[in-house]
């Protein structure tokens, strides 16, 4: 036993040794240029444009910056933004687990045919997952009369908003979790059931722990797409200043009204948010790693 | 194990908490508005206008709250909602719940009333001039000391000018400024059909960019610093000037323009069904009013009220204006000019 693992280090450091040396082999002026390419590509693609978007945020001054970010309509953005949030995140992280558990765990019927639904939102340009809806419950849609007489607003209110978010950050999670469970396989499952565990018991004890670190990033993901959401949410929204809103909307808004210095406030606190997100999820790769 | 396991159920524990909490303040927050509804004190209203009110509305709104409740003791809340005229127009069709429209074209609010009859279709008989309370027109924002000296229409098909107007065809505002320019030339050439149709040709072929919407041609002309000549709405000139930079830009009336009448209207099925139809009706009158046409004429629409129209008169210079009746009205003039194979298809060739 604990030979084997001396021999199985030694090799490991062996291979080490070797994909370094090879690295080394390159010359050098070529991983440097190639080192400084993709530094200034990302220098001109990611730097600029975000420090950009804080020097226009602060350009008028750090009243105008604040009055932007509280004046009632971005408030309203803001809490808008983040109750669609506390909604779709869940959801899809309920049905991205029961998808990746039920694509990967067990084999049935149409199984592919499943996948490639989940696939579906990845494809279909916002705009028209924002007409969908509509269609379905506009006024002139499928539903449209019936929601008229009861008096049940859909779309142009938070429920329209909501299932355009769900429809475009639905695949998020399960694309994340069913790549790794494939990998994992249904050995470790398998065992807990012939050792007499339930279902639910395997999936709790079992499958979850292995998965929580992608199941995470996948959450942290969706997250961030469902905050950025500008398509399809603006073909639902109807634009209400102060209802329906969400912080992507409140921000074009407020550019083509020539209102720049507040249009960038808001995005940079969007920024912001979208950075806490990323060392959030470095810090779940660092964890997920270190256990 | 027992540690990952922890880990698990202390983040799906925290998931859940903050999921419920803030579906509690959502549903907390739905039964404050329900209750103000029932409530006969306060009152809502949705106005759907177009991009360029928003300063107007914002004022206007303000004086209307303040003068309903000196009347009625009971609180209004006007919510706004502003897009191009079309898409806001398309919005109402599909269910946005307006009580109020103030859009930019008679022909945006004809076809709500066509499509689902929310209003009756001799909606522009209920308020006076049309259901018209502001006018406005279409004029000219060039650079500042007008370096290519730009005064009239006939100055734009210079082969040296630069002219940036939307495209009429997904444009509300740019088929006014069409037409605008068909009427200079009819007057110019005696109605001859061959002639005008070769100024609008060498008109448009000086065009340089043809943006999809008013507000991206703006932007175009003001931001990117494209184009020697904005064709624009007075309103909207007049907004850029004073947001933009005053040492930066001019206007310039040409001689001749055409009357823009952007119409409003009160939505009869929605606030029928919403118990609204006496504020929505006093909003829009109250548009009519002294004060309502003087906060028109601040910002920068022409009022219709003649005294008031008198008192601006440095900001509003006069000029021959014809009307969309010459051309026999918004839907024949779509036909003829604007629908595939009419005239701007004929005049204009893309570069």
């Amino acid at each position: 036993m604990e030979q084997s693992t001396f021999i199985q280090q030694a090799s490991t450091k062996k291979n080490k040794a070797a994909t370094q040396s090879a690295a080394l082999q390159e010359p050098r002026i070529i991983r440097y240029t190639l080192t400084c390419i993709a530094l200034a590509f990302l220098a001109f693609f990611i730097v600029l444009p975000l420090v950009s978007i804080f020097i226009t945020a602060f350009q008028k001054g750090v009243d105008v910056y604040f009055a932007a970010i509280t004046h009632p309509d971005a408030l309203a953005a803001i809490k808008l933004t983040l109750i669609v949030v506390a909604i779709t995140v869940p959801l899809n992280a309920i049905f991205g687990v029961m998808a990746a558990w039920a694509l990967t765990k067990f084999n049935f019927k149409g199984k592919n045919l499943l996948l490639t639904m989940v696939d579906l939102p990845f494809a279909v340009s916002p705009v028209i997952a924002g007409l969908v809806f509509i269609l379905l419950f506009g006024s002139q849609g499928l539903f449209g009369d019936w929601l008229f007489a009861h008096d049940i607003k859909i779309v142009f209110a938070l429920p329209g908003i909501v299932l355009a978010t769900i429809f475009v950050t639905l695949p998020f999670v399960a694309r994340e979790l069913i790549p790794l469970m494939q990998t994992q396989g249904t050995s470790e499952e398998e065992a807990s059931i012939s050792l007499g565990a339930s279902g639910f018991k395997t999936f709790w004890y079992v499958t979850l722990p292995n998965i929580k670190w992608g199941l995470f990033y996948g959450v942290i993901l969706c997250n961030a797409r469902a905050i950025g959401e500008f398509g399809a949410v603006s073909v639902v929204s109807g634009h209400i200043r102060g209802m329906t809103n969400t912080m992507p909307l409140h921000i074009e808004i407020l550019y083509n009204e020539y209102q720049f210095a507040a249009a960038f406030a808001v995005a940079s606190l969007m920024s912001v948010m979208a950075i806490f997100t990323l060392i959030v999820k470095d810090i779940i790769a660092w964890k997920s790693k270190s256990s | 194990m027992m540690k990952k396991r922890s880990y698990v159920l202390q983040s799906l524990a925290l998931l859940t908490m903050l999921t419920l909490s803030l579906a509690g303040c959502g549903s907390a927050n739905s039964d404050e508005k329900a209750s103000g509804q029932e409530d006969k004190k306060s009152v809502e209203l949705l106005n759907v206008s177009y991009d360029p009110t928003r300063e107007l509305y914002e004022e206007f709104n303000k004086d209307f709250i303040k003068k309903w409740k000196d009347d009625t003791g009971q609180d209004v809340t006007i919510n706004q909602s502003h897009g191009g005229s079309g898409k806001q127009g398309r919005a109402v069709i599909d269910g946005l719940e307006a009580d109020v429209v103030t859009l930019a074209l008679a022909y945006d609010i004809d076809e709500i009333a066509q499509t689902r009859e929310l209003l009756n279709k001799d909606w522009q008989t209920e308020f006076d001039h049309n259901s018209t309370p502001y006018t406005s027109t279409i004029v000219f924002l060039v650079r500042k000391g007008n370096p290519k000296n730009i005064q009239d229409w006939d100055d734009l098909i210079q082969d040296d000018v630069s002219v940036i107007t939307p495209n009429p065809k997904t444009s509300g505002g740019a088929r006014w400024n069409y037409l605008a320019a068909w009427a200079y030339a009819g007057k110019l050439y005696n109605n001859d059909e061959t002639k005008i149709k070769e100024f609008m040709k060498s008109l448009y072929s000086n065009v340089e960019v043809l943006d999809s919407g008013a507000r991206g041609a703006t932007t175009t002309f003001v931001e990117r610093k494209i184009g020697d000549v904005l064709i624009a709405w007075e309103n909207e000139a007049y907004l850029s000037l004073n947001e933009l930079g005053k040492d930066e830009f001019e206007i310039i009336t040409p001689s001749l323009s055409i009357l823009a009448e952007p119409p409003v209207a009160v939505v009869d099925k929605i606030v029928d069904k919403k118990g609204t139809r006496e504020v929505a009706e006093a909003y829009l009158q109250h548009l009519y009013s002294d004060i309502g046409q003087e906060i028109a004429a601040k910002n920068y629409y022409r009022p219709r009220n003649e005294t008031i129209l008198a008192k601006y008169k440095e900001q509003f210079p006069q000029l021959e204006l014809v009307s969309i009746d010459d051309f026999g009205g918004w839907a024949k003039a779509q036909a003829t000019h604007f629908k595939d194979g009419g005239t701007f298809d004929e005049i204009y060739v893309p570069q």
